[in-house]
């Protein structure tokens, strides 16, 4: 069926660029006196969530916000790294509106919406003005004014920085702005609390099912919309550089409750994180793209060299310039080492693949800093006037230099690894990060649940294919500060005189009662193994046929698998301790049964996808030169709508149309 | 390598607690702290035993959930690390490891290595924060230059993580390296300063009210916070706060 019969993109007409203008004009607003009367629960408090309840608790709604970590601050976008967008031009580059909004369609390989990403372009400059104004410490220069580094696939300098620590100054300035609202009673926060299911009553969100982490305790909450800020999906391969507590649970509940889920299959893949050490690996670490503007990345051109470092014989240092391969830079002069990420690391893989890896189980690449070093301590000479050709010299300044860049990052490098970076080069490799995929919405970042909204990383609409770095706390935080407010209130003028939504009707008593016989069945189920032992084996068949390389054998192979895990998982699972108590492994059974779902999904829709796109890659669909081959007649974002645990999904799609800019093949060379 | 775990294990808020003792044998260097923890309670859970419950989820020392006071020092042996990142390397085979909740009045035990931090939150509430509406109409973010120093400066005090090892780790339990890492990173800013008095009182005050001890400068908070927050922002906390009470 295609999108724009029963549930329509809702797309404002008009011009690409006065869309979102005229969309605000028209829109109805809810006065003051009846926001009070309104009440909305917001799940989960990353850059989206918490900066949608901090907004929306300022305009007069009641919220009552949810997180599963001990305090809102906690949120895996503190996490994030390297920077955040902003089509600012403060450099005087070029960069413009429409710019960010060509890069992000054209990173995202031609598979997001088109409106909803020139919107997101067009909020993205008050989002730095906002955080200046709450007090967020971005990196400044000399003069006083705003510092900003470049990232992978552009070719402009508009990513605003809080040196390696961008995501937890963004959050915590969100938080700051929670704390205003929860100290004037606007804000209910609820820690340690999880989301188990979606209320909807009369056809529309009015509440959910949460359960308190610390007592066990299942309550209900009602309100007049329910916002899904809950993240990403990453965790379904285990080892990702997501939170351990990071889920899909929440998306997947609204989901089974008619929310549809889409292009769960862009999952993206970062190419600079910390390799796999060993079998006890609970998550992988990011190394931030960032370090890309002066790392360069390589391996052994000879595979006798290859063999000796993965031997411990030869140190990289100790290889000659002209026998190393500089393979970003060969393959993509253009772009050299900022290539996008999904390009950069299925070159890492392929070079691996080839033989050439360079530790121990041959799955890393070396991410080296020996010529920046050399090149800034040589600046730095000049400019205090000391010897720039005494490398004594020279090293120490380029050191001081690149530690105050990227000090932090080093520093983490240095305590996983026991190696010192400064020295010898980062060995990295590509591991799970963000998911572009999510819960389906329309221009009103609304799900197919009306009253249901989804905002920030846990929706789909903005990256399409691939994700630009430094896109995901700029795309939270346009969603949560200047999106959401303005389209949830459209949909509440409807609400003013509704008035309490009770918790004491069917609807709710159904959806309790389904959370409790769930968590019973756990909890009595006296199977023999760990919520992990599942989880790990999900994670594998993910990785190996669903992750950075797929074919139709591979993933009709893990459609297969995925069930008798999932077959297996509720026969012999074990879950000690109570209901009604903290039990994390009941937490976790919860969270894993909805990933074993969520992964047969996934390849479902890998396969459907018989094209290479962003961070998809279908091994049948490759150019000659092993480059991702799009295909016209796949042009459309699939949402997947529930159909019963029995059935099969049925696959929408939403054809993306796309006036404003020339849909071309995608090169970096 | 092998190791010898004595573990604080503490049914709820109002059970006594006590330290058990745990064998764990085949630890690899490689493994990190909590990784460790992870194969102890896989080892539990196939026993049927309940796991030993402990604060995480980050795991790459930014998010400020781990805790742990281990072998009586916050987040262990390493300097500058969150027990998320510390790695068994820093141990040696045969070891008697000391795993401990971390110990104030302020901090309730939730569940055995589990703590309620909450006093944070709520001294962030009272303070911790520039009153500015999200309109998209505040001044242009280039429009006030500020000293790169001072920029550095707040940086500096914002990276606290809040994960409470400045309290865990002094002989007062008190929050001061905490609160003030906030009221330094405001009161360097210009857009802090309208609300600066009150800030500084108002923190403090709830500091008080959650019942963490005075400040007598010792320093151990400084030497044990993985991020190195300086006992230069203490002092510029006592001088915002007798500025608002002159």
């Amino acid at each position: 069926m295609q999108i724009g019969s029963n549930f329509p993109a809702q797309i404002p007409e008009g011009p690409l660029a006065d869309k979102w203008t005229n969309y605000k004009n028209k829109i109805n607003l809810v006065n003051p006196a009846n926001k009070r009367n309104i009440d909305v629960i917001v799940v989960g408090t990353g850059l989206a969530g918490g900066s949608a309840a901090a907004t929306l608790a300022e305009l007069g709604y009641n919220v009552k916000a949810f997180c599963y970590q001990d305090s809102p601050r906690r949120a895996h976008s503190i996490a994030a790294q390297g920077g955040i967008n902003a089509a600012k031009n403060y450099q005087g580059d070029g960069d413009s509106t429409y710019r960010l909004f060509y890069d992000t369609v054209k990173g995202g390989d031609y598979r997001s919406r088109e409106a909803n990403v020139y919107r997101l372009a067009e909020v993205s400059a008050n989002i730095i003005d906002q955080c200046v104004a709450q007090g967020v410490p971005f990196a400044r220069d000399y003069g006083g004014l705003l510092d900003n580094r470049s990232f992978g696939g552009v070719l402009v300098s508009r990513t605003f920085y809080a040196k390696g620590q961008t995501g937890q100054q963004l959050l915590l300035g969100a938080y700051s702005a929670m704390n205003r609202q929860i100290s004037r009673g606007k804000i209910k926060m609820y820690n340690r609390h999880e989301m188990l299911e979606l209320v909807i009553v009369d056809g529309k969100a009015r509440g959910i099912i949460a359960r308190n982490l610390v007592t066990g305790e299942i309550e209900r909450h009602s309100a007049h919309a329910v916002v899904i800020g809950s993240g990403g999906y990453g965790n379904v391969f285990f080892l990702s550089t997501n939170a351990m507590g990071s889920n899909v649970s929440a998306s997947w509940k609204i989901y089974k409750k008619g929310a549809w889920f889409a292009n769960p299959c862009f999952t993206q893949i970062h190419p600079t994180c910390i390799p796999v050490s060993g079998d006890h690996q609970s998550k992988l670490t990011l190394m931030s793209e960032s370090l890309r503007n002066d790392g360069r990345i390589w391996v052994p051109k000879k595979m006798e060299d290859a063999e000796a470092i993965r031997a411990g014989k030869l140190k990289p240092t100790e290889l000659k310039e002209e026998d190393r391969d500089y393979y970003l830079e060969r393959r993509y002069p253009a772009f050299g080492n900022l290539v996008p990420r999904d390009v950069a690391s299925r070159a890492a893989k392929e070079r691996c693949d080839a033989g050439f890896g360079v530790n121990q189980t041959g799955e890393a690449v070396y991410l080296d800093f020996a010529s920046a070093i050399e090149r800034y301590g040589k600046e730095q000479a000049h400019i205090k006037g000391m010897d720039e050709n005494d490398p004594a010299v020279y090293l120490k300044l380029g050191k001081d230099v690149i530690a105050n860049k990227y000090g932090n990052l080093f520093q983490m490098y240095e305590k996983i690894v026991d190696q010192n970076p400064y020295e010898t080069p980062m060995m990295i490799y590509p591991a799970v990060h963000y998911t572009m995929g999510g819960t389906w919405v329309d221009y009103n970042l609304m799900s197919t649940i009306p009253g249901c909204f989804v905002i920030g990383e846990a929706n789909f609409s903005d990256h399409g294919a691939n994700r630009l770095g430094a896109s995901a706390l700029m795309q939270g935080l346009a969603d949560g500060y200047f999106v959401l407010p303005y389209t949830i209130g459209d949909y509440l003028s409807d609400d003013i005189r509704t008035g309490k939504i009770p918790t004491d009707s069917a609807e709710f008593d159904e959806a309790e009662k389904a959370v409790k016989d769930q968590l019973e069945k756990f909890i009595n189920n006296k199977g023999s193994k760990s919520v992990d032992y599942f989880h790990k084996r999900l994670g594998k068949v993910m990785w190996d046929k669903v992750g950075m390389a797929r074919n139709e054998q591979g993933l009709k192979e893990a459609i297969e698998e995925i069930k008798a895990i999932r077959e297996e998982f509720y026969k012999d699972v074990k879950v000690p301790g109570g209901m009604n108590e903290y039990n994390e492994e009941l937490a976790k059974a919860g969270r894993v049964a909805d990933f074993l779902e969520l992964g047969e999904l996934f390849a479902k829709d890998a396969l459907q996808r018989e094209e290479s796109c962003g961070g998809h890659f279908r091994e049948e669909y490759q150019t000659e030169e092993g480059e991702a081959m799009r295909r016209p007649e796949f042009q459309y974002a699939a949402a997947w709508e529930y159909k019963g645990a029995d059935q099969e999904p049925e696959m929408h799609k939403e054809d993306l149309v796309y006036k404003d800019i020339e849909v071309k093949e995608r090169s970096y060379k | 390598m092998k190791l010898t775990l004595k573990i604080w294990r503490q049914k709820n808020s109002e059970d006594k607690g006590k330290m058990v003792d745990y064998q764990l044998d085949d630890v690899s260097p490689d493994m990190s702290f909590l990784e460790m923890l992870d194969v102890l309670n896989d080892q539990l859970v196939g026993k049927g035993e309940e796991p030993v419950a402990f604060d995480h989820d980050c795991r790459e020392g930014i998010c400020g959930t781990c805790s742990l006071q281990i072998n009586g020092k916050p987040h262990g042996p390493d300097s500058l690390v969150t027990t998320c990142q510390l790695h068994m390397r820093k141990f040696n085979d045969g070891d008697t490891v000391y795993i401990e909740p971390f110990r104030a009045k302020a901090f309730p035990v939730v569940k055995d290595l589990i703590v309620d931090r909450s006093a944070f939150d709520r001294i962030q509430h009272a303070g911790g924060y520039i009153s500015v509406n999200t309109s998209g109409n505040t001044q242009d973010a280039n429009a006030i230059p500020i000293n790169k120093d001072d920029a550095d400066k707040a940086f500096d005090a914002a990276t606290c993580i809040g994960c409470g090892a400045c309290v865990a780790a002094c002989k007062n339990a008190s929050a001061m390296l905490f609160v003030s890492a906030k009221v330094s990173q405001f009161a360097l800013l210009p857009q802090g300063q309208v609300e600066r008095e009150r800030r500084a009182e108002n923190m403090v005050a709830q500091m008080d009210a959650e019942g963490f001890g005075a400040c007598t400068n010792t320093g151990a908070c400084e030497a044990e916070c993985p991020k190195g927050i300086s006992l230069t922002n203490i002092a510029r906390l006592n001088r915002e706060f007798l500025g608002a009470k002159l």
